[in-house]
């Protein structure tokens, strides 16, 4: 285990201080004097001179990304120019927002994805196979900014069901919340349930095929039992993996939805941070992105290592 | 997009004998025409392709000629499609926005599998610390979700449709790294790739003439489906106004303007979306087919 979890951070943490030198290293793609550009519209030299000063823009380029990443790994993530605030603070406030709206989504992708997969493995080359994988493609094609529009277009103007925009925090109102959050989590969970059912198809055929399942058929057996039982807690394994691996398809999608319904998130903090040319926020947002990435990586092959027992005693 | 949600839309088909004199490729294309929806997808491209590089002929207005007296009017048999928020043509915008799309995706995809393939190949023949160097460079990329990485980049680049398919390649460079690579691992493996260092070929060759032509088939069913991808990540930036341009129609922008007059002119926002979901869809299936096709391994 120990030497199993070693070789895993020993991929991790390369990977990490890699993409910190990128996420750095975009700074250098601002056009002109770099302190004028990070310094936003205002052109103010007092505020050139406070980032001139706080990125040692004087230095050379390796000085100065060391003396950035220490401030990263203390926490100091900059100061975003236009709020005047701690982009870290920024991030505290946006994160819970958009972790809700993700474990909605992923919550309503499982209960689509997973049931729509194990039926269609169950069911290969019937009627309810081509009809689950249609969806599955038209989930995957879709672009789910749009279906967000189609869906106001729908639920808010015609019908007037549920609210465009305007979120409500779940301490002000539980309902409120969920009726604000439902389309974006439909929305944002929609491409990951066509993801999940396809892997979930994959997954179960494979199992389906293997010997202690026609065992326990031949045994008697009830069919649900052996699909429930016997093949989909074996399927199970790598769906679960697959959850932490679609979680950066989940921000990337975040960006987008929270922008149609203004869900004060992450993603909208990142949007309105390139309009405002806060490039600090930018670069804070996606170093934290990468970062939970990365760790919810090593999670997920830890989870893999230790429900498989075949990987244990190895 | 891995290789397990590839081998997941593989649907079975039954094998047919081929007439002896049939050619490789002859028989890749027999395989294509098996599956219906890989030949709509072909159909689709096609037409799509036909549509943007024809757009001047056979659009019907200027997509850049406003007209105010008919500002945001339904559609109708002046105006198929309808008309936009300035009274231009939808139809007309439609068309000429094929070509930001099409663009996107092919320019970004180039751009990525020209660089992908190479480090690909690279880190896959050469191994040891270079393979570890670029493998790392490639997690790092791919740890910054697609679309973030691609806002960041626009962002710092400044907002251009240019910037944008740099910054789409970019972000998709990293899944033609590990594609090429783990080609190049499973192909290397094989006994002829043996049989041409003992007749002493240098690493060179065996790269270029043995190993590339093999992975050929792979890159390309993936560089299909990362059109769609991209299409959809161009449309994405277009929509946060990241990508192309106003007044440069573009299906993403077209969108962007849309959300604002939903309730007083809903096929504003209509019809972008269907375009874009048709080519997406297009390319998704053309790729599904060709997969099918290229590769006969993979097919249950």
């Amino acid at each position: 285990m120990l030497r199993f979890l070693a070789r895993r951070l020993a991929i991790a943490v390369p990977t990490l201080v890699i993409a910190s030198m990128i996420i750095f290293a975009l700074q250098q793609l601002l056009p002109g004097d770099t302190a004028t550009a990070l310094s936003g519209e205002e052109r103010d030299p007092e505020v050139i001179a406070f980032i001139r000063e706080k990125y040692h823009l004087d230095r050379p380029l390796p000085v100065r990304y060391v003396l950035w990443a220490k401030g990263v790994l203390q926490g100091d993530l900059g100061e975003s120019i236009r709020l005047q605030k701690p982009v870290l603070d920024l991030v505290a406030e946006k994160l819970p927002v958009t972790l809700q709206l993700a474990c909605m989504a992923m919550l309503i992708a499982l209960i689509i994805g997973v049931p729509m997969g194990v039926l269609s493995a169950v069911k290969q080359g019937q009627t309810a196979d081509y009809v689950a994988n249609g969806i599955a493609l038209w989930g995957l094609s879709i672009p789910n900014f749009w279906l967000g529009i189609m869906m106001i277009l729908f639920f808010s103007v015609y019908l007037g069901w549920l609210p465009a925009s305007g979120y409500v925090p779940p301490s002000e109102s539980l309902i409120e919340n969920l009726k604000a959050m439902i389309m974006p989590a439909f929305v944002l969970g929609n491409a990951i349930a066509a993801v999940m059912m396809r892997h979930t198809r994959a997954a179960m055929l494979q199992v389906l095929q293997s010997d202690y399942v026609r065992t326990a058929r031949a045994k008697g057996v009830a069919p649900l039992a052996v699909i429930l039982r016997h093949c989909l807690r074996n399927a199970a394994v790598p769906i679960i993996t697959l959850g932490a691996l679609e979680f950066g398809q989940l921000l990337s999608g975040a960006v987008l939805t929270e922008q149609i319904f203004s869900v004060p998130g992450f993603g909208k903090l990142m949007v309105d941070a390139v309009f405002n040319r806060d490039y600090a926020t930018v670069q804070g947002v996606v170093i934290c992105t990468a970062t939970t990435y990365i760790v919810l990586n090593l999670m997920a092959d830890v989870a893999y290592f230790l429900v498989n027992p075949k990987l244990r005693r190895a | 997009m891995n290789a397990g949600t590839a081998a997941a839309g593989a649907k079975p088909t039954t094998p047919r004998v081929e007439k002896p004199e049939a050619g490789p490729l002859r028989e890749v294309w027999l395989r294509f025409l098996e599956r219906p929806s890989a030949v709509v997808g072909l159909a689709f491209v096609v037409a799509l392709v036909a549509i943007a590089a024809l757009a001047d002929v056979i659009a019907p207005y200027d997509p850049f000629a406003t007209d105010w007296g008919a500002v945001r009017s339904p559609p109708s048999l002046e105006h198929p499609f309808g008309t936009d928020e300035v009274g231009r043509d939808l139809l007309a915008r439609i068309i000429h926005g094929a070509r930001a799309s099409l663009a996107a995706g092919l320019t970004s995809v180039a751009l990525a599998v020209v660089l992908g393939l190479p480090l690909g190949l690279l880190a896959g023949y050469a191994g040891g610390i270079v393979d570890g160097a670029i493998m790392r460079l490639t997690d790092a990329l791919l740890a910054i979700p697609f679309l973030i990485l691609a806002i960041a980049l626009a962002a710092f680049l400044g907002p251009s449709l240019t910037n944008a398919m740099v910054a789409i390649g970019l972000s998709a460079t990293s899944i033609f790294v590990r594609l090429s690579r783990a080609q190049v691992l499973a192909i290397k493996a094989e006994e002829f790739i043996e049989a041409a260092r003992a007749v002493g070929n240098p690493p060179w060759r065996i790269a270029l003439r043995h190993i590339l032509p093999n992975i050929v088939p792979a890159i390309l069913v993936q560089a299909t489906l990362t059109i769609a991808a991209a299409i959809i990540a161009e449309a994405s930036l277009s929509f946060l106004g990241l990508g192309q341009q106003p007044p440069a129609p573009s299906w993403g922008s077209m969108l962007n303007v849309a959300k604002n007059f939903l309730d007083q002119a809903p096929w504003m926002a209509i019809w972008p979306g269907v375009s874009i979901f048709v080519a997406v869809l297009s390319f998704n299936l053309l790729g599904d087919g060709l997969r099918d096709a290229l590769d006969p391994r993979q097919r249950r």
